[in-house]
């Protein structure tokens, strides 16, 4: 050991030389340098965010949609707000003095040294105002916020607001600080985190009464914020805003989609409310008259959240499976006694009168109840058990979307339901029960329940003769891409080549004048394919259901209307849909009359 | 006589004393950094008040130790060594997490950092280790067992991703040098680490050119034959092969999130709130105390909350706002006279196991000092390592007392050990 005791020199030497070079570079900083000497009488350095200017959003065709405005929040640091001028203050702010005080005490309670907001939102006149007295109030400042604006003052439940973090948010996510502001809902809130951008901080130094002397060291030392990345919506404004007009005075939903790529057109949930309500200092007191209004629930997303049985629109699925497990074919025909009578009892599962026996296509443009009760009857008894069928059923089902939220980019969402095989042996016994026990599934009711971006999708499939992409809201981010999830089809288990014969019934449901069920639908240049439905409701009227596409060959737009308590499929939803599609594809209406009658009916509830 | 005739006969007082000293800094300067009028001088829900009982519990450690045998601690070094190993893959299990780093266990009334604890273990077991017979680090056996000795750890403190801790350890790389390890190859890791830095902040083919400039330099003024021109060939190209291999690891390795990490560590990113803005706010502090400081409790860039982490890692802060450059200096001067002072300790034992553990301690010490320092004064990049005796926290100033007072006892028997 003892020949390298030479090096405990070095050592030692290492060690002085360290922290002489440290002595060095604290006289440098601390005596030489004199961008940091403020003396701690005189000037206080005050650190302020710099808030970045949150994400535009356009629509489909650039449209601005979103936008900010310029706000001013008054902001106080309890330590250096000494002397305070409480008269001066209630009349610059318009408060009484109970209420100035009160919020003292809260943002003292919050921190004595750090800034709190004393007064959101205030006008640009009162900040004028403000900004005159600021040497009278020490410890006050104001900083310059910015709010969302709405200028179409529709697509609410699309494009969601923005509010206040919460405190469970603080405590779980550094980055938000006390009165930052966040995506709550929709597009603001799926896409937060490219929205918002990332925050700075100014370096200010003030002098004693409470003036602003200019950036520290020139801003040498501040951090710029990074403003929010644009976003182009997949939504078409216009179409969305005659959507909305369309359903007022009814509650239901239409949920548009591009079929080739599962961009949402539009997204329309009736009643609804308008976006600007909820942003300002107006925000709370609408906000909690929106949420009281039990009535009308304007703030339920009722295309992703509302269920409802899917109806006759159903039977194109049945009859697709059909022709997949070769139960069916095109020409197979079923008879029809104004019903279809099963089981021991003999019971009749009623349809309308029509003339019989119908093909496949006859039977979709006339929606046919009998048919499909055989159609259904042959796929579960095509198998040695009901358990078999059933499952091989379900599968097919749920490869359409159902049953499923879709991992689309809406913050809620609903899954809809498809019943398993568990769920009918609960109910009547394990294995107690056969194709007649649920036989209404046949025509979308018993338990089945789907949300009207399902029942959009299902169209989207069909439109595409096998798959989809999954539903999404945004089209572009500036700088960035979309989500892979979005590119990639999803394929239901129906061969592409047996869509054409259930489209063709689609098309006789617009276009055949004996026993089409939604004439109304036909326009002169477009072929519509559509099926409508009528969801039986325990609650009064039925609900009046159309799901279809448009062009047939090369489809632009896959739709669905959902008309509460609306009456048959043709009453409402039928006429709706195909003033969406019209309005989407050649972008003026010509059927004015039928418009009229839209715009100004009113169900009501 | 192997039985010292009183526990403190034989003690270093001096070294007491600047303990003492230290702990006193420490403690008046968390107080400033987290100073508030709302609040009384001893109140337990504040961190001053609870410093000291992390103070007062350290004392009791420190006297707790002195009683020891100082044959405990080289008899069971590798045992103590093995022990620590085993808490740090417990930690992994039942750790819980406290910014990012999952290395804290928690025992309801406190937690404790074991990474923290494991340096006194590696400490021991290298002393052991490099006091046994026929020991020589030129051999290349001996050399891989240390550096495995070394490595466990750290890679164990990796796994919580307390990367901090973990580049503590590369300190024995000191004492490895001071017992043997041959000059060559601290000068390889030296440039290895420098050229691993480079190679991130500049580009490739400036640095390439750099690299070739030194070697034609270098080929000038040696005897310019064909060997030094093969020599200085081959290690240039091995230099350029490493940085090949660096941006292959940064591109195609290394996960996106760690490569950031890496980056905003060198300063490469730009990390708003973090790294980058504490080191900018710990510089405005420290530089606003100009020459004589603003006077204890008066700093005002401390107590508005600028630098974050003030009372552990930035505590330094305080010291330089309050007290200016000559408190900064004076604690400076201390630190040196007490890592000087205990070389000379370290130096002047006996038992070779006792002088490897005092190496192991100045270095540790060293380390901790230099570093936090260092990035308070925007000299390294933002690692998040206590400062000895002085940050705020219990675990880190019981190790600190641990590794010092075990120190401390085996120097006071150093006379009974024969040569």
């Amino acid at each position: 050991m003892k020949e390298h005791e030479n090096r405990t020199y070095i050592i030692g030497g290492f060690f002085s030389l360290v922290i002489l070079i440290f002595i060095i570079r604290l006289f440098s900083i601390q005596v030489i340098d004199d961008s940091f000497k403020t003396s701690s009488e005189n000037n206080v350095i005050r650190k302020q965010t710099d808030y970045p200017i949150r994400g535009l959003i356009y629509d489909r065709n650039n449209e601005l949609i979103v936008y900010n405005e310029a706000a001013y929040d008054l902001m106080i640091t309890p330590k250096q707000a000494t002397n305070i001028d409480t008269a001066l203050i209630c009349t610059l702010l318009e408060i009484d003095t109970i209420s100035l005080i009160n919020k003292i005490e809260k943002a003292k309670n919050y921190s004595m040294y750090k800034a709190s907001v004393l007064m959101k939102q205030i006008s640009v006149e009162t900040y004028s105002k403000l900004q005159e007295n600021m040497f009278l109030m020490p410890g006050f400042f104001v900083q310059t916020r910015t709010l969302r604006k709405y200028p179409y003052s529709t697509a609410s439940h699309l494009l969601g607001y923005v509010g206040e973090v919460n405190e469970r948010l603080l405590k779980k996510n550094p980055y938000y600080k006390e009165g930052d502001y966040i995506g709550v809902s929709g597009i603001e809130k799926a896409y937060e985190n490219k929205l918002r951008g990332q925050k700075g901080v100014k370096l200010l130094l003030k002098d004693v009464h409470n003036n602003i002397q200019g950036s520290f060291s020139n801003g040498k030392f501040d951090i710029k914020s990074k403003p929010g990345q644009n976003i182009q919506s997949s939504i078409d404004i216009f179409l969305q805003n005659y959507g909305e007009k369309l359903m007022k005075n009814k509650r239901g939903s239409i949920v548009a989609l591009e079929p080739s790529s599962g961009e949402i057109l539009c997204l329309i949930s009736s009643p609804n409310y308008n976006p600007n309500e909820l942003v300002g200092r107006k925000r709370s007191d609408n906000y909690i008259k929106l949420n009281n209004d039990t009535n009308n629930k304007p703030l339920f997303n009722r295309a992703s959240l509302a269920q409802y049985p899917p109806g006759s629109t159903f039977k194109l699925i049945n009859a697709l499976i059909g022709l997949q497990e070769k139960v069916i074919s095109s020409r197979t025909k079923y008879k029809c006694n104004e019903g279809f009578i099963y089981g021991e009892e003999k019971r009749k599962m009623k349809c309308h009168t029509h003339r019989s026996p119908l093909n496949l296509i006859e039977s979709i443009s006339n929606s046919c109840n009998s048919y499909f009760c055989n159609v259904y009857k042959e796929i579960i008894e095509k198998y040695p058990t009901t358990y078999q069928g059933y499952k091989v059923w379900r599968s097919y089902v749920t490869s359409f979307g159902l049953g499923n939220w879709l991992n689309n980019d809406l913050p809620t969402g609903q899954k809809g339901f498809v019943p398993s095989y568990d769920f009918y042996d609960k109910i009547y016994g394990k294995n107690r029960w056969k194709y007649s026990t649920n036989l209404s599934l046949s025509i979308g009711q018993d338990a089945l329940l789907t949300t009207p971006i399902q029942m959009a999708n299902i169209a989207a499939c069909i439109a595409n003769r096998g798959y989809y992409y999954t539903p999404h809201t945004v089209k572009n981010i500036k700088n960035d891409k979309i989500d892979d999830r979005f590119s990639i089809p999803n394929y239901t288990m129906i061969d592409s080549s047996l869509f054409e014969i259930v489209i063709k019934g689609m098309l006789r449901v617009v276009e055949d004048e004996e026993l089409g069920t939604s004439n109304i639908a036909k326009m002169k240049d477009i072929k519509v394919c559509g099926k409508t439905g009528t969801a039986q409701n325990p609650h009064g009227e039925d609900h009046s259901i159309f799901i279809g596409f448009a062009p047939m060959n090369n489809p632009k737009i896959a739709i669905a209307v959902y008309v509460e308590n609306g009456g048959w499929g043709s009453t409402w939803a039928v006429p709706i849909a195909s003033l969406m599609i019209e309005k989407y594809l050649k972008g003026s209406i010509k059927r004015n009359i039928l418009e009229k009658e839209m715009f100004y009916g009113v169900i009501d509830y | 006589m192997r039985i010292r005739r009183h526990i403190f006969d034989k003690i270093d007082w001096w070294t007491i004393l600047l303990y003492i000293i230290f702990i006193v800094i420490g403690w008046l300067n968390v107080y400033a950094a987290l100073y508030n009028e709302n609040y009384n001088l001893i109140d337990f829900s504040q961190k001053y008040g609870r410093q000291l009982i992390w103070i007062s519990i350290s004392l009791l450690i420190a006297i707790f130790i002195l009683f020891f045998d100082w044959k405990f601690f080289e008899g069971f070094a590798y045992l103590i060594y093995i022990l620590s190993l085993l808490i740090l893959i417990g930690v992994l299990f039942w750790g819980i997490e406290v910014n990012g780093a999952k290395s804290w266990l928690d025992f309801g009334f406190v937690r404790i950092q074991p990474a923290e604890f494991a340096k006194v273990g590696c400490c021991l077991a290298i002393a052991k280790f490099l006091s046994g017979l026929n020991m020589s680090l030129k051999k290349m056996k001996y050399k891989v067992i240390a550096a495995l000795l070394i490595l466990s750890p750290i890679i164990l403190i990796i796994l919580q991703n307390d990367t901090g801790s973990a580049i503590v350890y590369s300190t024995f790389i000191i004492v490895l040098y001071r017992f043997g390890l041959p000059s060559n190859l601290l000068i390889v890791t030296i440039v290895t680490s420098i050229l691993f830095i480079t190679s991130i902040i500049v580009s490739k083919i400036i640095l390439i050119i750099i690299l070739s400039i030194i070697a034609v330099f270098f080929f000038i003024i040696s005897s310019r034959k064909i060997r030094e021109l093969i020599i200085i060939s081959t290690l240039l190209s091995a230099c350029i092969g490493f940085i090949y291999s660096v941006d292959y690891a940064f591109e195609n390795i290394l996960e996106p999130h760690h490569v950031s990490r890496i980056k905003v560590l060198l300063g490469q990113e730009s990390d708003p709130q973090g790294s980058g803005y504490n080191v900018n706010q710990s510089m405005i502090a420290i530089g606003s105390g100009g020459f004589l400081g603003k006077g204890f409790l008066n700093g005002t860039q401390t107590k508005f909350n600028f630098v974050p982490e003030q009372s552990t890692d930035f505590i330094f802060c305080t010291i330089g706002e309050e007290w200016g450059f000559i408190g900064s200096t004076f604690l400076l001067l201390l630190y040196l006279i007490f890592l000087l002072r205990l070389l000379y300790l370290a130096e002047r034992q006996r038992s070779v196991f006792s002088k490897v553990f005092g190496y192991g301690v100045v270095s540790i010490f060293f380390f901790h000092i230099a570093i936090n320092i260092a990035m308070t004064i925007g000299l390294a990049p933002v690692i998040g390592i206590p400062l000895p005796f002085i940050s705020y926290g219990g675990s880190s100033l019981w190790s600190f007392t641990v590794l010092l007072f075990i120190f401390l006892n085996l120097d006071s028997y150093r006379l009974q050990v024969l040569r």
